[in-house]
């Protein structure tokens, strides 16, 4: 039951200690690391990560679910984002939604029962201009449609 | 000015490294500044270019800089500002992308000029491929002793680390981003102090945007004198980069100098409304600005003429929504975006935005109500000025504009206690 980083991790996190002047700064960072190691934040990770900072695991506990990136619950191999903002909508964000909720006959925010996908909508993803956009994991995929989506989706492993 | 120098190396793949940056008098300016140059004299020079940040405030940098109080014997940070995360906005991503060396040479410039010798990139988690772009510049940048120990023969040292945020708007907002930086939760802090006094790790701190540190090389290359004579006029100066999304025909990146013409930017430049339909409104700035109607668009986008309009330049993220559009269902989502997106620290901030939400959502679904618009107006009123950050009036400011500029449109909803467009 007891988790470690792999070795090629622990030499990123002893790298990343050198760039600034205290442990918790880094907090956010190993916590990237973290979760391309791990893919879901457990309380066992957090539980790590805290002992590896000289933190309290509440402390860490307390900043994974601040921000949206770091997973707490298991998710797919592949994690489908789609923007739901201003400039995305008025391009037709919502009916991709109502595609991809149907072709993978899941709801916003549910996990395929193969794992395979996982669905999302989120928040201005910064690519406003090649509007309708969609992140899968940390790829982006934009000027979207209906057709465009099946294509993509078909040409995941 | 028809040159472009943010955007000239649109295509070609290959501007990413520093081979091709090199090639192109890249770090010029700054091997002048650290072999030359008085950091007192940095911040003279920026000063006298007139350039104002990006980020959305449009506060001289060199102002700013001069706040960092010289004989502190705190070490200095100077923090870059790539969390890019105002709904409308997409100029930070290309320059990172594209661009990461004209960011880093100036973040050497202004890290010098403020005596830092560590800078922080702070950049929105999702943009992965960015970090790992900027990642190899530095990386680059290092062995070829343009940044590290001892750059360029000087006595000068400069570590530039990358920071990943973790998704959270609210990370873009300065002492937010600060909090994040220190390992926390990104809650906004009380201002006084300011960052240039107590920022980053209790020290003294500059936080400037993307796009506003990647002028700088232009600044030390050309002169400050150059710099200034482009734009509308001495407040307003400069090469500027404009995001146009929505219903044009040809949305994306622009760049021209500071003070293009709204009108001209979307009928010119980006072929006008799609589907030969009309205009309705335009957010010029980011989400968080006051829209304007069709008939107040033929102005110049800069601070001062679009404040005068009753707007703001903030982002220079240009939302435009034509006919078909619907004003109500609009607003639903923006203020959807912030009650998300409020930290939660503020009361007003907080309630209120979720009360926008729920009174928007039946004004647009069912259920609307006539006494939900001056309960709306009301609610706006009570968020501004209230809060820790800017936030609450970012929030506050959209609901506002929309009910002023699109009345009927919002009566006509509260009439039949729905969209009309629905059914
Ligand atoms: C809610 C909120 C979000 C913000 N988001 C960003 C952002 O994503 N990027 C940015 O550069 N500035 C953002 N700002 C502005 C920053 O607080 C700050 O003014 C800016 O980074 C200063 O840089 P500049 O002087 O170069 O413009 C935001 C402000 C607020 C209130
Ligand atoms: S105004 Fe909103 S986002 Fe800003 S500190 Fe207050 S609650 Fe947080
Ligand atoms: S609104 Fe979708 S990327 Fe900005």
């Amino acid at each position: 039951m007891s988790i470690a980083f792999s070795a090629t991790a622990q030499k990123r996190v002893e790298k990343l200690l050198g760039h600034y002047p205290d442990k918790e700064a880094a907090l956010l960072q190993v916590l990237h690391i973290a979760r391309a190691e791990f893919k879901t934040i457990t309380p066992e990770v957090m539980e790590y990560i805290a002992g590896l900072l000289g933190l309290s695991p509440l402390q860490v506990m307390d900043v994974v679910s601040f921000y949206t990136l770091y997973p707490r619950q298991e998710e797919g191999r592949y994690v489908i984002q789609v923007c739901a903002t201003l400039s995305c909508a008025l391009l037709g964000a919502e009916s991709l939604v109502d595609h991809l909720e149907e072709k993978l006959g899941i709801k916003v925010g549910g996990t395929t029962p193969d794992k395979k996908f996982t669905l999302k909508k989120v928040e201005c993803l910064g690519s406003c201009g090649t509007a309708p956009v969609m992140q899968i994991n940390d790829d982006y995929y934009e000027n979207l449609t209906v057709e465009k989506i099946d294509d993509i989706l078909a040409k995941l492993p | 000015m028809s040159e472009k120098y943010f955007l000239h190396n649109i295509g070609k793949p290959e501007s990413k490294s520093l081979a091709f940056y090199l090639a192109n008098q890249g770090y010029s300016a700054w091997e002048k500044v650290v072999r030359q140059w008085q950091p007192a004299e940095v911040i003279e020079e920026v000063k006298k270019s007139g350039l104002r940040g990006r980020g959305g405030a449009g506060f001289p940098t060199g102002m700013k800089w001069s706040f960092v109080p010289r004989d502190s014997e705190k070490p200095k940070y100077l923090v870059c500002n790539a969390d890019e995360s105002e709904p409308g906005t997409f100029k930070d991503r290309y320059l990172v992308e594209h661009e990461p060396h004209m960011l880093l040479e100036g973040i050497a410039i202004a890290s010098y000029a403020i005596n830092a010798h560590s800078a922080y990139i702070y950049i929105r988690g999702e943009f992965a491929h960015g970090a790992q772009v900027l990642e190899e510049a530095i990386a680059e940048a290092e062995a070829k002793n343009l940044l590290g120990e001892k750059i360029l023969g000087s006595s000068y040292d400069l570590q530039v680390t990358v920071h990943r945020g973790a998704g959270a708007y609210i990370c873009g907002e300065e002492t937010g981003l600060l909090e994040s930086l220190e390992g926390k939760r990104g809650w906004p802090r009380l201002k006084p102090p300011f960052p240039a006094v107590v920022g980053a790790f209790k020290s003294p701190t500059v936080v400037n945007n993307v796009e506003t540190l990647a002028n700088l090389p232009l600044i030390f290359t050309r002169g400050a004198e150059w710099f200034a004579a482009i734009g509308p006029n001495p407040k307003n100066t400069g090469p500027k980069l404009y995001c146009v999304s929505g219903h044009v025909n040809r949305p994306g990146l622009y760049e021209f100098p500071m003070g293009k013409n709204l009108k001209e930017l979307i009928y010119e430049e980006c072929g006008g409304i799609r589907g030969g339909k009309k205009l309705k409104a335009v957010i010029p700035g980011g989400s968080s600005v006051p829209v304007l109607r069709a008939d107040q668009i033929d102005v110049s986008m800069d601070y001062e003429a679009l404040a005068e309009a009753g707007s703001m330049l903030g982002s220079a993220g240009v939302i435009v929504l034509d006919e078909d559009a619907c004003m109500v269902n609009a607003l639903y989502n923006l203020e959807r975006f912030y009650a998300h997106e409020s930290c939660g620290q503020c009361t007003p901030c907080r309630e209120g935005t979720t009360w926008m939400v729920k009174i928007l959502k039946r004004l647009e679904m069912g259920g609307g109500r006539p006494e939900d618009l001056p309960l709306l107006e009301d609610i706006a009123r009570h968020i501004n000025f209230r809060t820790i950050c800017p936030l609450g009036d970012a929030a506050a400011m959209p609901a506002a504009s929309f009910l002023k500029q699109f009345r009927d449109e919002f009566a006509a909803h509260a009439e039949l206690g729905r969209c009309p467009q629905r059914r």
